[in-house]
């Protein structure tokens, strides 16, 4: 065999952000027509090595080759010429503009618009053939669906004659069908001879469609392996360093009393669009549901009126009485009164006063109970301090130190104090989202543990993630949402990844066949 | 990871941005061709040299303290309330009214009065921009920039007609003299001295007092200062605990436009004893600074606001004395609004660089994982 | 009736339009790029200053729209850093920037002309005068068409001209370019622009600097063809009213100019109690007049004229994903 250089090599690539050292001594080499994935839990350090690459931040030390040629990338331009080519989590295109606006932004042919759309509009037409990738190329953005917007991403790269393709956590919006239909074009750029870099925390995805994946912890690169030589568990020792329990050791559940029951909800947001249609389900106490479905098919909004910040239509008994939906009681605070406890999907955004100490954290939204008062007027603040230095004692927050700020703490200890305030109010129903976004192996484990332990006292828990794993392996019964409506209940010994992916779609098995 | 210690966020940014706006008003002066140096230190002693200009600078410093917190509660409540100026005009229209209509028999009583019609016109003017900002979406800067606009058509209207005493001159009539408040020299001449003679600070500088430490009980030790800090910070947080952003708005710009208007029992009660046109003069304005300056804490809008009371009070024995215009008072107004809300990053970045090379030698902590990694 | 065809008062709201328009589609420009500018008015005041006292020295109105220009740019400039450079909040900024102009002007003024923080009064080439169109003492009997042309068309001073004409040359760059194109993207998604490899920065200090030389028109025209002369806090209030505007016309630029003139109509009619009086059949107080405009700011913002999006990324200083 000769020796092809490969697409992209890097050699001891250092990267310190003050005393943090985010990257290590990296050295990759993807050869051409290859598809390679990066995995590492968060804070790993992939991040930090993407941003390098696409010309984001300057490394301290190292150098990077293309094609066996030395370059320098010193800003995003650089790495475009260098034919590198990069599809980001959060889509970067802008949502009022048109398909082909998005496409030349920043590679438009020539002051004047018209001759570069024109043009444009060929390029597209023909990329589109030979790669499968079809667009619309009037379409807004923001009236297409996710999986189309993440081809524009794609076409972006390709209009730009990039070689080599970076994909960052692209299937975190996708429904499994999507993803599928994205790893078939991934598929098809190699055939072609297309690089493709794949960063991902999901194990499945790179068993299923990588050849070669490099594990990242701590800022480096501890392995480097053939995916057909290598095994889901034998990654997730090498992402954390040591054996990780993949699926939880809990004992069946014993479900008592109807807590939770939904009739026939329905949401239409501020903008019109119904998203929630005629739900119905119920959880008893001593058991947990967990809602499976991809991102933005209704459980947000089901979490919120469940929550009381989103108004609905239907029925909701609580404990066999009703929930005011609509009216004065129909806030955060009478549902707090009737026994419900939230554990909101995005902790920063709702769950913590990023700004306000782990203190004042640990009343949000019970900041109103009387045992946290010292008279009619004042809070008592020395009472509520001491009340958190216990409980973050009992829930194991690192550092124990009621008086950092909430955003001094990793994102596993920020859910832990979310976890704490909520879970020791003895909740009747505990609702809980994405429990486990953005947490590192260690403390997920931990929080599932307490879910469990929760359960096994007799309350009732919600439980809604995108992540299948954690749903199979956490709840006593599955629902499925899809375009706000439930698509059908399994008990998890009789499902599987499949079935429920295909739910997750919209279709049930029989359609599918 | 602390990248300043707290009394350097505190502390040292303000003053470096105040040293900052210092040296280019100096170089200003320099440039109209007069001395940065002797006008500083006439602005000193006739600021504060003597209980007579004392007299002067805490009066105006009571002006801007009520200005500063209102400004200073809004921003808590992430509201921008640029429309002291014109809720201020109000708070006067209610004094004017409680004073001229309500036999009040001791002024004890009628500063009571006075406080509580000021507070409630000033609050009723900030009612409507926070509605809007609360139900509509519509930007409470804007609103609020109108409403100062449309106080002074207002003001002008009555002055004119409905209020007018007998003559020529946009006025109300004097108040009566039960409603009179006494002044510092009043207060605090005795026997052969005099003290504070013929100056206008009187007893609403006690007044605003305790509006500070009200303001900071209830913002840091009360729930509904919980809330409104809470909102502040993030508003979709804040629906996810139950607090309603409506009520924050409307309560926090109600508190600051009733603080707002209580400046009138300053000026228009303590010091005018009648109501006229151009009674607030930029007051309102001014408090945007001192509440920047002051970091939106009662403590520190307490200090800025004589700080303030000292650059009106010097300015005008610079109009006075040399050839430099009132109107270099509001230059130096802007350059603090400027370093300490716009410009705070200028000042702050290369402060937090000395800090962290003063922290460097410090060795990697061993135990546990630290705060979060980038990447 | 006669408060609609009077021929004067729709020369007046052109006249007045003028200079709402220019800072209108000056806040456009930086809005669009995603930096809100309350500073419009200190611009504008600046200018107004630095125009006419360089036109009164200089004897001539051009050299004193140059000067004009130069105030609003530098102010312009120092918002650019304190919004872009520094991440600064943008509202602070421009109300500071507002307070400087409003208290430098004067004290300039005092220092170099001694008149209690006025210029001189303009006269002769320091002003900008009336331009006649071709042909319009021709036109001038001709009727319904006649007095349009020569009264109100014609007879205006150079820079309503160029005003009008910055409204499609607005709309061309903004739609037409690969310039216009960024523009705007950069205000809706910022990190969109920043990966495709353009300098986020370097667009949005080039629109703020449009703003400034858009504000440096509107401020001289004030000072050298509205009136003769600067006199202390000129402006009174037109910024705010611009601003005002651009959000009625939901930053589109021929909207603007329908925003503008309706504004200027209402400055217009202010002024001619007498026809409300005899359109209405009562007295309407000058005090109310004079709050019209703002009264109707706040009402358009009340979103009572429908809901307007401002740009996506509006007053969010940029700051690389990390």
């Amino acid at each position: 065999m000769t020796d092809i250089a490969p697409a992209i090599e890097l050699k001891g690539i250092s990267k310190a952000f003050g005393p943090v050292q985010a990257n290590k001594d990296i050295a990759i080499r993807v050869m051409p027509g290859t598809i390679h994935g990066i995995i590492g839990e968060n804070g790993a350090g992939k991040s930090t090595l993407m941003s390098i690459l696409y010309g984001f931040y300057k490394a301290d030390k190292g150098e990077i080759f293309i094609s066996g040629r030395k370059v320098q990338i010193p800003d995003s331009q650089a790495a475009i010429a260098a034919g590198i080519g990069m599809v980001f989590q959060h889509f970067k295109l802008v949502e009022n503009f048109t398909v082909l606006e998005n496409v030349i932004l920043g590679a438009e042919d020539g002051a004047m618009l018209r001759p570069s759309l024109a043009k444009a509009r060929r390029e597209l037409k023909a990329l589109a053939e030979e790669y499968g990738l079809n667009v619309e190329p009037d379409a807004v953005i923001e009236d297409i669906g996710v999986g189309m917007q993440q081809r524009v991403e794609i076409l972006k790269a390709l209009y730009r004659q990039a070689d080599i393709l970076i994909l960052d956590e692209p299937t975190g919006v996708l429904t499994p069908a999507e993803a599928d239909q994205l790893f078939r074009i991934l598929e098809r750029l190699r055939e072609e001879g297309k690089t493709i870099i794949l960063i991902t925390h999901k194990l499945r995805e790179i068993m299923e469609i990588t050849d070669t994946v490099s594990v990242m912890r701590r800022g480096e690169m501890t392995a480097t392996v053939k995916t057909a030589n290598t095994s889901p568990p034998e990654l997730a020792e090498l992402m954390v360093g040591r054996k990780v329990l993949l699926r939880v050791d809990k004992e069946p559940a014993k479900p008592g009393a109807k807590v939770l029951e939904v009739r026939d909800l329905n949401i239409t947001d501020d903008k019109g669009v119904h998203r929630l249609k005629g739900v119905s389900f119920e959880v008893r106490a001593g058991e947990i549901l967990g809602i499976a479905g991809v991102a933005g098919n209704g459980q947000s909004e089901l979490l919120e009126v469940l929550g009381g910040y989103e108004k609905a239509t239907g029925e909701i008994l609580v404990n066999g009485e009703k929930i005011d939906l609509t009216g004065s009681k129909s806030d955060g605070q009478s549902r707090r009164a009737r026994g419900i406890a939230h554990v909101p999907e995005d902790r920063q955004r709702e769950g913590l006063i990023m700004d306000y100490f782990a203190w004042e954290n640990m009343v949000f939204g019970y900041h109103h109970d009387p045992k946290y008062q010292r008279n009619r007027l004042l809070m008592d603040n020395a009472a509520i301090k001491k009340d958190t230095a216990d409980k973050m004692e009992r829930f194991d927050v690192r550092p124990p130190d009621p008086f950092l700020q909430a955003k001094s703490f990793s994102g596993g200890n920020q859910q832990k104090i979310v976890l704490a305030r909520e879970m020791e109010r003895d909740p009747d129903l505990l609702l809980i989202g994405q429990p486990t976004r953005g947490v590192d192996i260690g403390a997920i484990e931990f929080i599932h543990q307490q879910i469990i332990a929760l359960r096994d006292q007799g309350k009732a828990i919600l439980l809604v993630s995108v992540e299948l794993e954690e749903i199979l392996s956490l709840s006593d019964r599955i629902a499925v949402i899809f375009d706000g409506k439930m698509m059908g209940e399994r008990l998890p010994a009789d499902t599987d990844e499949n079935e429920l992916g295909l739910m997750m779609a919209g279709m049930t098995k029989g359609e599918a066949a | 990871m602390e990248r300043m210690p707290k009394w350097a966020d505190v502390i040292l940014v303000p003053l470096v941005s105040l040293i900052l706006a210092a040296i280019i008003s100096a170089l200003v002066i320099l440039a109209i061709g007069e001395n940065p140096w002797a006008a500083l230190k006439l602005m000193v002693s006739g600021a504060l040299g003597s209980s007579y200009g004392w007299g002067y600078t805490l009066y105006y410093a009571t002006n801007f303290i009520f200005t500063g917190l209102a400004v200073a509660i809004a921003f808590h409540a992430r509201m921008f309330n640029i429309g002291g100026e014109g809720q201020a005009i109000l708070g006067g229209l209610g004094v004017a009214i409680v004073c001229l209509y309500i036999p009040w028999p001791h002024w004890t009583l009628a500063i009571l009065g006075a406080t509580a019609g000021a507070a409630l016109f000033g609050a009723a003017w900030a009612v409507i921009p926070a509605f809007l900002q609360a139900k509509r979406g519509s930007h409470i800067v804007i609103t609020t920039i109108m409403f100062n606009f449309m106080a002074a058509a207002l003001l002008n209207y009555l002055l004119v007609n409905q209020l007018k005493a007998p003559g020529m001159e946009p006025a109300t009539s004097k108040f009566p003299e039960a409603t009179n408040l006494p002044s510092f020299q009043d207060m605090f001449s005795f026997g052969e001295t005099t003290l504070f003679r013929g100056t206008p600070a009187n007893v609403a500088f006690f007044v605003a007092v305790l509006a500070c430490i009200a303001i900071w009980v209830l913002i840091w030790k009360t729930r509904l200062g919980y809330e409104i800090r809470a909102f502040g910070h993030s508003e979709s947080a804040a629906k996810y605990a139950g607090i309603s952003p409506t009520k924050i708005i409307m309560v926090s710009m109600i508190i600051s436009g009733g603080l707002a208007g209580m400046m009138a029992v300053n000026n228009v009660m303590g010091e005018a004893e009648r109501l006229v046109l151009n009674a607030v003069e930029g007051a309102g304005f001014i408090g945007i600074a001192v509440a920047l300056m002051g970091r939106s804490h009662p403590f520190g809008v307490f200090l800025a606001a004589i700080l303030f009371g000292f650059l009106y009070q010097g300015g005008a024995e610079l109009a006075l004395w040399t050839s430099i215009p009132r109107e270099m008072i509001v230059v130096i107004q802007a350059l603090v609004i400027m370093f300490t809300g716009a410009l705070d990053q200028m000042v702050r970045a290369p402060l937090e660089k000395v800090f962290i090379a003063f922290n460097k030698p410090q060795p990697e902590p061993q135990a546990k994982p630290q705060a979060k990694m980038g990447g | 009736m006669d408060l609609l065809f009077n021929i004067q008062v729709w020369d007046s709201t052109i006249r007045l339009a003028t200079p709402l328009l220019l800072a209108c589609l000056a806040g456009l420009f930086s809005e669009r790029s995603g930096i809100f500018d309350i500073g419009l008015e200190g611009k504008m005041l600046a200018a107004a200053f630095l125009s006419a006292a360089v036109a009164y020295t200089s004897g001539n109105a051009w050299i004193g729209l140059l000067a004009g220009i130069g105030a609003s740019m530098a102010l312009a400039a120092l918002h650019g850093m304190a919004s872009i450079t520094f991440r600064g909040n943008q509202l602070i900024s421009g109300v500071a920037i507002n307070f400087l102009a409003a208290g430098l002007t004067v004290v300039v003024a005092q220092s170099w002309f001694s008149q209690g923080g006025r210029t001189p009064q303009l006269a002769g080439g320091a002003r900008f005068e009336p331009i006649e169109l071709p042909f319009a003492a021709a036109l001038a009997d001709v009727p319904m068409v006649g007095p349009v042309y020569a009264d109100l068309i014609s007879g205006q001073t150079i820079l309503v001209y160029i005003a009008l004409l910055c409204v499609p040359a607005t709309w061309w760059l903004l739609y037409r370019t690969r310039f216009g194109l960024r523009l705007r993207a950069v205000g809706e998604n910022p990190a969109a622009v920043d990966t495709a490899g353009v300098s986020v920065v370097g667009l949005r200090y080039a629109a703020v600097m449009i703003c400034g030389v858009l504000c440096g028109i509107a401020g001289a025209y004030l000072a050298t063809a509205l009136q003769a002369g600067f006199t202390k806090d000129m402006t009174a209030g037109r910024g705010y009213i611009a601003l005002a505007a651009l959000i009625f016309a939901k930053w589109r630029p021929w909207y603007a100019l329908s925003a503008t003139i309706l504004f200027g109509y209402l400055q217009a009619i202010a002024l001619r109690p007498d026809l409300i009086e005899k359109t209405f059949g009562f007295d309407i107080q000058g005090q109310l007049l004079d709050a019209l405009p703002f009264i109707m700011t706040v009402v358009i913002l009340a979103g009572f004229v429908g809901k307007a999006i401002p740009p996506r990324a509006g007053g969010e200083p940029y700051v690389k994903e990390r």
